[in-house]
């Protein structure tokens, strides 16, 4: 009975207390739904064993005038043999379905394994956009509706190139909608790319240079930040993603852009 | 054989050695002694490294960075990270306990090497004053504790070489204390001794003690080669020269993984002495800790690259460390249900030492569990490197290791001074400290779920208020330390006198007087085989009364 209710409690604890930002690329959701699920077991598993010290301490504690030692309980196997089992079920599960996850983000696609794919187009259209990966990449050889954007980062800021109208950027502008491929690289020391709302990080690293692809699904601004030590000014190397409406993207591409045929 | 040469040789040397207090400032071959050394040595330092904890909280009270210039942040960071993990946690669950424990538990006189043990602790004060002192001549290390390059190549060179030389000197202590355990535990035994019949803390020790025998040489290497980068220019870790920083981090955290379990092992071990004493009952399922401890110690070293999700990692790659990092939560999570199973049906006594060791289960419960979640690639791929991460690791180490060390001095300080410690001021102290520590960390779990990443001075300010409600648990626990010192300080002078035995317990550091002489016992080694026979002990002698195994009859 008891466990029940924990087990209710935990789930509705996990499926209704929301700690997570606004979500706004296509594989948030489907993070906030791994979250979710972690959320809900972590929440039994911490809520039961604390529940059971608790009660431990307080119905084993012992009273005035108890002389005696407890009981003589050097083990029990069958017992033990359980709570090896059910950890591992629930470690198994979690690894499988975060796999799942990983696997619908994108992450195990081929795009990140390095050189020896490089000529391998990605075969993502079932997939929700969100790669995330490493190693180099020809930009050109990608999906033809993604837009490629080559990023920067330099202490203590982040550029951001459009190859196609040749803009230079201190901010990330991308359509919503479309899928967005950016090779990043750093000028000095390891940065990385982060944005909460989109659940995705990168480390952009000198000498070794990193991808990550998403799709941006709610337009509006949101930070993105630099999430490793960089140097005294770490804290300030901040910068905006805009998510625009395709048509807005185009009229900012068009107003920024440096290619005169575009242009015209 | 090896037990009469060390009388000799202890009983030449012991006559210049000095006597009294002045012997805990000398080059003492006592373990005891040692191990006092470390414990008080590591308490000093604990003692800074939380006042630099404090003014990272102070500066994080507001958004802007106004308390200290931004380079000094990132000093102070980086000394609170070094001297919380190399000159606190580490010494003192190994060097602290386990010289002050081990020889006892295997019924020796002393370590297998007491001149090395004094080398290993005699490492550690100079080391740790080089670190500190650093700050004020040269400047600290600004590039955190882990030190990647090429921040660590390209931030000012004095401070970050002389952060290497005490990391690669406390390192070397760590490995000699290693070497020292593992010959102690495996060939020290008193005859008769078997290794299944040793205190849990013993096994703790010696799986520690492989870690830090296996791993620490890889960080030496590493921390060497990243000075070369510094002082020779040479281009091991340095892209502009062709090096490769992401080698650097897989060498560093083959290390530093298997350091979180240099300082939480020590501390289960320690849990599992402390537990059965106060309730009374054998430590539940001792084969099978035994086993989780062995493969806690494997499992540890093959999922390193869990630190590095976010680097230029292959898929293959983060798909077998996600799930190596998961096992361990099965071995992990057996010995928290041992624990449990040991609390359950005892007779507790609700003191200091098992109030803090509970509240290390809750605290571990919690950053276990998120450190299964962090495991998940996806799920870190978002809040790796944020407010997250440091509520989790401080979760690990501090509501973990820290807790457990409080837990310790309350049940061992009757062994170390022959007096007891003030019960109310120590359940002050927990109270203030449990309150303190969740005030502190857990708020910082949403932080880093909505977008604060770690290591900033300045930070959006729609993150004011929970930083402000952190900061004060970090207040609180700063306070908390207050009866702490009080207690221990008079006390030591005017608290009660504790008897050889004070918790009638059967661990054979109890089976001689408190505190012990030099060689330990004034005769033979005690044999104990059952080291938690709570119980059994009554069950043979009270053998009439046939209720006491009947848990039926005993919940009446």
């Amino acid at each position: 009975m008891l466990g029940l209710a924990l087990v209710v409690g935990g789930l509705w604890i996990g499926q209704n207390v929301n700690l997570l930002p606004d979500s706004a690329s296509a594989n948030a959701p489907v993070y906030d739904e791994l979250f979710r699920v972690l959320f809900s077991i972590g929440t039994i598993l911490f809520l039961g064993i604390v529940g059971l010290v608790i009660y431990s301490l307080i119905r084993f504690r012992r009273r005035p005038g108890q002389s005696k030692d407890g009981l003589a309980l050097e083990g029990n196997l069958p017992l033990e043999i359980f709570w090896t089992a059910v950890p591992a079920v629930v470690v198994l599960f979690v690894g499988l379905y975060s796999y799942d996850i990983y696997d619908r983000m994108g992450g195990m696609q081929p795009l990140a394994q390095s050189a020896v794919h490089n000529h391998q187009a990605i075969e993502a259209k079932e997939r929700v956009w969100g790669g995330i990966g490493s190693g180099p990449i020809e930009l050109s050889k990608q999906a033809k509706s993604s837009l490629s954007v080559e990023v920067t980062a330099l202490q203590f800021a982040f550029l951001f190139h459009y190859p196609e109208g040749d803009i230079i950027s201190g901010e990330l502008h991308v359509p919503s909608g479309q899928p967005v491929s950016m090779r990043m690289e750093s000028k000095d020391v390891i940065h990385a790319f982060w944005v909460p709302e989109f659940r995705l990080k990168q480390d952009v690293i000198p000498g070794q240079p990193t991808i990550l692809n998403f799709t941006a699904t709610k337009p509006g601004r949101y930070p993105i930040v630099c999430a490793e030590l960089c140097g005294p000014y770490h804290g300030s190397m901040r910068s905006t993603v805009v998510v625009e409406a395709p048509d807005e993207y185009k009229r900012w591409f068009k107003e920024n852009s440096k290619d005169p045929i575009l242009e015209a | 054989m090896t037990t009469a040469s060390q009388q000799t040789h202890q009983s030449s040397s012991g006559s210049l050695q000095p006597k009294g207090w002045l012997k805990y400032f000398s080059f003492s071959l006592d373990h005891k002694v040692i191990g006092l050394q470390y414990l008080v040595c590591g308490f000093i330092f604990y003692l800074i490294g939380g006042s630099l904890a404090s003014a990272i909280r102070i500066e994080l009270s507001s958004p802007m960075s106004d308390f200290m210039a931004r380079d000094t942040y990132n000093q102070v960071l980086t000394l609170h990270g070094t001297i919380m993990i190399f000159l606190w946690i580490v010494p003192v669950v190994n060097g602290a306990f386990g010289n002050y424990l081990i020889p006892f538990y295997v019924g020796a006189r002393d370590m297998a090497f007491p001149r090395l043990n004094a080398v290993a602790f005699w490492l550690i004060p100079p080391a740790g004053l080089m670190l500190i002192t650093s700050y004020f001549i040269t400047g600290a290390a600004e590039s955190g504790w882990t030190a990647y390059p090429p921040l660590s190549i390209t931030t000012p060179a004095a401070g970050q070489i002389i952060w290497i030389l005490s990391v690669l000197l406390l390192g070397g202590s760590s490995i000699f204390g290693g070497i020292n355990f593992i010959a102690t535990i495996l060939k020290l035994r008193r005859p008769g001794l078997k290794l299944m019949q040793l205190p849990m803390y013993c096994w703790a020790m010696l799986g520690t003690s492989i870690l830090v025998v296996l791993s620490t040489p890889v960080l030496a290497g590493t921390l060497i080669l990243l000075s070369f980068d510094i002082v020779a220019h040479t281009g091991f870790f340095n892209p502009t020269l062709g090096g490769n920083v992401i080698v650097y981090q897989h060498l560093f955290w083959f290390y530093s993984h298997p350091a979180v379990y240099i300082m939480v092992l020590p501390a289960f071990g320690l849990v599992s002495e402390i537990l059965p004493v106060h309730c009374r009952k054998p430590l539940f399922g001792y084969s099978t800790m035994v086993y989780s401890i062995m493969a806690i110690v494997f499992l540890g070293l093959i999922v390193w690259a869990h630190h590095m999700f976010t680097s230029g990692t292959p898929p293959w790659m983060r798909l077998f460390f996600t799930i190596a990092t998961s096992f361990i939560a099965v071995p992990t999570g057996i010995k928290f249900f041992n624990w449990v199973a040991t609390l359950w049906g005892g007779r507790i006594s609700l003191n200091s030492a098992v109030l803090f060791s509970c509240g290390f289960i809750a605290n571990f419960v919690l950053g276990g569990i998120t450190g299964v979640a962090l495991a998940q690639v996806p799920f870190d791929i978002h809040v790796h490197d944020t407010y997250f991460v440091v509520a989790h690791f401080h979760y690990i180490v501090y509501g973990g290791s820290v807790f457990v060390i409080f837990s310790s001095i309350y049940h061992w300080y009757p062994k170390f001074t022959g007096r007891m410690l003030n019960e109310d001021l120590g359940r002050l102290h927990f109270l203030l400290t449990f309150l303190g520590f969740n005030l502190c960390f857990a708020p910082q779990h949403w932080l880093g779920l909505n977008g604060m990443p770690r290591r900033v001075a300045e930070y959006d300010p729609q993150f004011t208020f929970i930083n402000q409600l952190s900061s004060i648990g970090a207040l609180i626990m700063a306070l908390s330390t207050l009866p702490f010192l009080w207690n221990v300080i008079q006390s030591a002078f005017k608290g009660a006198i504790a008897g050889d035995n004070p918790w009638e317990a059967l661990t054979p550091e109890w089976l001689t007087t408190s505190p012990p002489p030099v060689e330990n016992w004034t005769g033979m080694a005690p044999l104990v085989k059952e080291p938690y026979g709570y119980g059994i002990k009554e069950e043979s002698i009270q053998i009439q009364s046939p209720d006491i195994s009947d848990p039926e009859n005993n919940k009446q």
